[in-house]
């Protein structure tokens, strides 16, 4: 069960995706993210256009990356909760003029519907999207370009390395804590601990001896780190250089231009299609 | 009544990039009352097959048998496994959790809902055996030493009274005292209860001493099953899968190459005096 979560996961593997400059991969992150706010439930057929547009750009980077969509799929399971609470809440809550459905105070409108459909694409969307660059970029890459990204911020005293520093860290420590969950919990089921059974009180409950060994280790791991770094005389970004600096190469152009048509069509869409 | 693997394999992420064959075709049979070493270098599927043992991992392929039940059957309660196979993991002082020693030692049997005199009861007496001192018992576990939080971790699943006894590297990280002070009571522990031990270790010295079997994995398989001199006479061969006999064989065995008449096949460093004693007497 833990182990399906994958949310900030590496996949190694070695594809076009995976090679390109994380820059590239957070600047068209961040445009796949704006493109699918673009499109609202106020729109439907036009959004109905927009989605499918966003989801055939995004399967096709799938494709190129080489990461398996069962694998990506699993990343959704966590989400899951989430997802249904949105979709069942926009069915019930959204004002509408059509009412479809009415019994007592619950009823359900035909914007409602339409709000709910639009709202779950765009939460699978956005999920798969932004998880698939984790997948593809290993997490000292991702701080780095986002470092690099944020460098002029530099100038009003925002600590940029830092900040990417402690994101590096936090995405490093996701796979590290996971395992280290499903060893206590292994460890407390050996005791005879039963985390399945029981209602949501005792179930919260039966999550103490798993919680409390957790943030344990998760200090002594904290401390360990800050005394392997201070050993190797980390003092933080002050003339700090980099091994490998990163250089735009033709590749990473070319993704551009893909990453710059795919939103010209997404405005052009917005634009054209009135409904 | 003994655990009976029949064929058990297990993969790891199946389907996936990373899936791996941890298990493959694994047969055993441990008898009652056997005090067995499960030895293998990192990655040869020691930790994946104690797991087995009470029901962690469930086998890809192969069934398992505890007393003559088969643990997969569907009408099989895991929980009843679970408390007549004890596992203690590898750095166990990583699961305390309690506010007191004594409480942490008494979640085991509370979660197996017996009635609190008895809880208490098998808490002292887990307390006692593991040779932890009244005054600690009140204690928060997490101020304890290395040495004594692994105890409290022993304890908490010696109070549930198993059956089996199974440790997965019970002296990692600690220093020779403290390694040898846990070994000596986990052997009179299976002196005095009578139960089926499983020691999992790649220190020779350490199961040579306190075991009757030895089980050698290597990549998933047993490679070698019987008892430790008769295993360690293949030392050469152990040391292409990674391993190697105690120390005190391989000085043995120099010594008899040399020309001393004495016998190659001793594992112990008291066995080695006591032969050398003996040659030296011949001798003179």
């Amino acid at each position: 069960m833990i182990r399906d979560i994958t949310i900030g996961q590496y996949y190694p593997t070695n594809s076009f995706i995976h090679r390109l400059d994380p820059r590239v991969k957070l600047i068209g992150t961040l445009l796949y993210i704006i493109s699918l706010f673009l499109f609202g439930p106020s729109y439907f057929v036009r959004s109905i256009f927009g989605y499918t547009l966003a989801a055939a750009a995004l399967f096709t980077i799938i494709k190129v990356s080489k990461v398996p969509f069962r694998f990506i799929l699993r990343g959704l399971k966590p989400v899951l909760f989430l997802l249904m609470f949105t979709v069942v809440f926009n069915i019930f809550l959204t004002p509408g003029e059509r009412e479809l459905f009415r019994w007592k105070f619950i009823r359900i409108t035909d914007t409602g519907l339409k709000t709910a459909f639009l709202m779950g694409v765009r939460l699978v969307l956005l999920i798969l999207g932004s998880s698939l660059m984790t997948f593809t970029t290993t997490p000292n890459q991702l701080t780095d370009g986002l470092e690099r990204l944020l460098n002029p911020l530099k100038k009003i005293k925002v600590p940029v390395h830092e900040v990417a520093m402690m994101m590096s860290i936090a995405l490093r420590f996701i796979p590290i804590l996971l395992e280290e969950t499903d060893k206590i919990m292994k460890a407390q089921q050996a005791r005879g601990a039963d985390f399945e059974t029981g209602n949501l009180f005792q179930r919260a409950k039966a999550m103490i001896p798993i919680l409390v060994p957790l943030f344990v280790s998760a200090f002594r791991r904290a401390g360990d780190l800050a005394m392997a770094m201070e050993a190797r005389c980390y003092r933080g970004g002050e003339g700090r250089t980099k091994m490998k600096p990163l250089v735009y190469e033709k590749k990473d152009y070319t993704a551009f231009l893909y990453f710059i048509i795919y939103f010209v069509f997404v405005l052009l869409l917005r634009k054209l299609v009135t409904a | 009544m003994a655990i009976i693997l029949d064929k058990v394999n297990y993969i790891y992420n199946e389907g996936l990039a990373y899936e791996r064959a941890a298990l493959k075709d694994i047969n055993l049979t441990i008898p009652d009352g056997q005090f067995i070493g499960l030895i293998g270098h990192t990655g040869s599927g020691k930790s994946t097959l104690i797991q087995h043992l009470n029901g962690l991992l469930k086998a890809t392929s192969g069934t398992i048998y505890y007393n003559g039940e088969d643990i997969y059957d569907p009408d099989y309660s895991m929980k009843v496994l679970r408390a007549k196979v004890g596992l203690v993991f590898q750095y166990p002082e990583h699961q305390l959790f309690e506010t007191t020693v004594l409480k942490d030692v008494q979640f085991g049997p509370k979660n197996l809902g017996l009635p609190q005199l008895e809880i208490d009861l098998r808490s002292y007496e887990a307390l006692k055996l593991v040779g932890l001192g009244e005054e600690l018992i009140d204690a928060s576990p997490f101020e304890l030493s290395g040495g004594q939080k692994r105890r409290v971790a022993i304890a908490g699943v010696l109070a549930m009274k198993p059956e089996v006894l199974i440790l997965d590297e019970p002296t990692a990280g600690l220093d020779p005292c403290g390694r040898d002070e846990i070994l000596n009571q986990i052997s009179k522990i299976h002196k005095e209860q009578k139960i089926t031990v499983i020691l999992v270790s790649h220190s020779m010295e350490d199961v040579a001493k306190y075991v009757e079997r030895l089980v050698v994995m290597d990549d998933g398989k047993v490679a070698f099953d019987a008892a430790p001199k008769e295993v360690f006479s293949y030392y050469q061969e152990l040391e292409k899968i990674g391993l190697a006999a105690p120390q005190v064989t391989y000085i043995m065995n120099g010594l008899a190459d040399s020309g001393l008449s004495i016998n190659r096949n001793v594992t112990t460093i008291q066995e080695a005096v006591e032969e050398l004693v003996t040659w030296w007497n011949s001798e003179r």
